[in-house]
């Protein structure tokens, strides 16, 4: 067997492993888009936050200084919505292109493993909140995503897994930082997807 | 088998849509397969209809294993000539 054949055969095995198992249509631009959002949504907090005040940022204490809570939660929910509908737009066009199945055994596999952490990060943020625990919302959010990252990332491209581990790392060092939660955020939601998914779109969205 | 290495089990359908091939052709691969005894044939029903899954064998997986070692072989050969 000539080399450019045996190259060809592994090309050929290696190519139906990953089309087989992994969903490869997930869109790295929905990536940079979610961190857009994210960036805009932590400017508008902080302009709610810090409005009125001649303070530059400086820590906060949810306990003591006024902060409108609702306001952030909207604001944190609207980023999501946004986040998660210009996803599935974007891969479900991406797969169409592709002439890949968006629903099938690896998506729902995907998802499974993505919201398991995600929905028990929710919940457990949502009981410290209503305990008045509000400095842990911060730094739980960014690891319980990161988690949910690093087990969706074997159904998908490996380098969501590394997205994942830089949240679940970022998301520690913002529980030893208590009151600069809306910075990790900023990083961690807008800057890391920025950055990954100019990585990923730059791989194989082309 | 490259499929049925990284899947524990497999439908016919979703084997002929991977492979983009005709369902006789499919047919027979999959026969000579299982004649090797490389992969075992799991037929059950999805209510009325029935539906067909793959799964290798332990002699499967070796004989992949050592087709993969017998390529890598023959690339170390090219190299080194």
């Amino acid at each position: 067997m000539e080399e450019k054949e045996i190259q060809n055969e592994l090309a050929s095995i290696r190519s139906l492993m990953e089309r087989s198992s992994k969903f490869i249509s997930l869109s790295g631009l929905s990536g940079i888009l979610a961190g857009v959002y994210a960036l805009i949504a932590a400017g508008l907090a902080y302009n709610i936050v810090y409005s009125g005040s001649s303070r530059v940022y400086t820590r906060i204490n949810l306990h003591t200084d006024p902060v409108p809570l609702y306001n952030l939660i909207a604001i944190a929910a609207v980023t999501l919505l946004l986040s998660v509908v210009t996803g599935v737009i974007l891969t479900t066009k991406k797969a169409k292109r592709k002439g890949q199945p968006v629903w099938g055994k690896i998506s729902q596999s995907l998802l499974f493993h993505m919201a398991t952490p995600l929905v028990t990060g929710g919940i457990v943020i949502l009981i410290f909140l209503f305990r008045g625990y509000y400095g842990i919302v911060g730094p739980t959010s960014l690891i319980f995503y990161g988690l949910s990252l690093v087990s969706a990332s074997n159904f998908t491209f490996t380098m969501v897994k590394y997205l994942g581990i830089c949240e679940i790392i970022l998301g520690l060092i913002a529980a030893c930082l208590p009151g600069y939660g809306l910075l990790f955020w900023a990083i961690g939601f807008g800057v890391l997807h920025i950055v990954y998914g100019s990585m990923m779109y730059l791989k194989y969205d082309r | 088998m490259s499929v049925l290495m990284v899947n524990d089990r497999y439908d016919f359908n979703s084997l002929k849509e991977l492979l983009n091939t005709t369902d006789g052709n499919l047919a027979s691969h999959l026969k000579g397969l299982e004649k090797e005894e490389y992969i075992i044939v799991h037929k059950t029903f999805l209510g009325r209809k029935p539906n067909t899954t793959y799964e290798s064998t332990e002699r499967g997986k070796k004989a992949f294993k050592q087709h993969l070692d017998a390529l890598e072989q023959l690339i170390k050969q090219q190299k080194s000539s």
